[in-house]
């Protein structure tokens, strides 16, 4: 395999990965639901690292416009970035208002022994 | 110096994300995320996005670590232990070498030749100032060029505002009815 060759110029992809996947890991082996959405929002903060690692151009600067600069980083990304923010703010409030519905309802926030509570009863 | 720089925030981001994996305490979960979103933030300045930054710190640290907090005070501070199992830690490691032999074929990092740049960023750069008189290419686009995007955007957040207030303002009922 050619993955040694690679890392200097993939390092950053590979890194954003691996935080992408802790994120991910959060979700699948968690039952607590506060760490299930706090996972998500480290997989999706990754997945916004990741999008500005593409966006960006050795030596260049910003994309505002300046005197005497040639070279900016690509702005398509980060304006794609900044909607993907706020949305992903707004799913994230609506996660946590039915985690605290879901307490109110089963006086817990585990889903396993929610799980429970269905095959008991 | 750009390389070191990233090097050494992407090891901080590491670091974090194994604290909030390993830690059980939400309360102390909660600041970890915030602290997590403040080096993300950090991060796209070093990436030369300085207005994403702006809103990461607003939005990922303010806000988000708000809304968390609220939550975590209202239903229960602790994180019940959990049995080790391996099989999400198979599908996580198989996810993640998947996705590192799919950037393989990406362009390298920071290089200036790449698809992405060819299409309509270049021409953003190039009449962006003398189209809307706004200098700064990111505001032009979101305000501007995209402005229905933003618009949907604004729509996104009304729209969430309302399942909110529809979820929590409901009349309550059932069990487990504890605090506010």
């Amino acid at each position: 395999m050619d993955f040694v060759s690679n890392f200097a110029t993939h390092y950053n992809y590979w890194l954003v990965i691996v935080l992408m996947m802790t994120g991910f890991y959060l979700v699948i082996s968690r039952p607590n639901m506060v760490k299930q959405l706090i996972g998500l929002s480290l997989f999706q903060a990754s997945v916004f690292i990741l999008y500005i690692s593409f966006a960006y151009v050795a030596d260049g600067t910003a994309p505002i416009l300046a005197e005497g600069q040639e070279i900016y980083a690509n702005p398509l990304p980060h304006v794609l970035i900044l909607t993907a923010i706020v949305v992903g703010i707004a799913t994230t409030a609506v996660g946590l208002a039915l985690v605290v519905r879901i307490h109110r309802a089963f006086g817990t926030i585990e889903e396993n022994e929610i799980q429970d509570m269905g095959r008991h009863s | 110096m750009i390389d070191v720089l990233d090097y050494v925030m992407l090891f901080f981001l590491a670091a974090t994300a194994i604290g909030i994996v390993r830690l059980r305490g939400l309360i102390a979960v909660v600041m970890l995320s915030g602290i997590y979103s403040l080096l993300a933030a950090s991060l796209f300045v070093i990436l030369d996005a300085p207005d994403v930054a702006l809103t990461e710190a607003a939005v990922g640290v303010g806000a988000a670590t708000v809304l968390m907090l609220g939550t975590v005070a209202l239903t229960t501070r602790e994180e019940k232990p959990v049995r080790f199992r391996p099989l999400p830690l198979v599908v996580v490691v198989v996810t993640g070498i998947v996705l590192i032999y799919g950037t393989l074929s990406l362009p390298p990092f920071g290089a200036a030749d790449v698809p992405a740049r060819l299409h309509v960023s270049p021409l953003y750069l190039a009449e962006g100032y003398e189209q809307t008189g706004v200098p700064n290419i990111v505001t032009a686009v979101l305000a501007s060029y995209r402005g229905f995007d933003t618009l949907g955007e604004v729509v996104v957040i009304m729209a969430a505002g309302v399942g909110v207030i529809a979820l929590l303002a409901g009349r309550r009922s059932g069990q487990g009815e504890k605090g506010e």
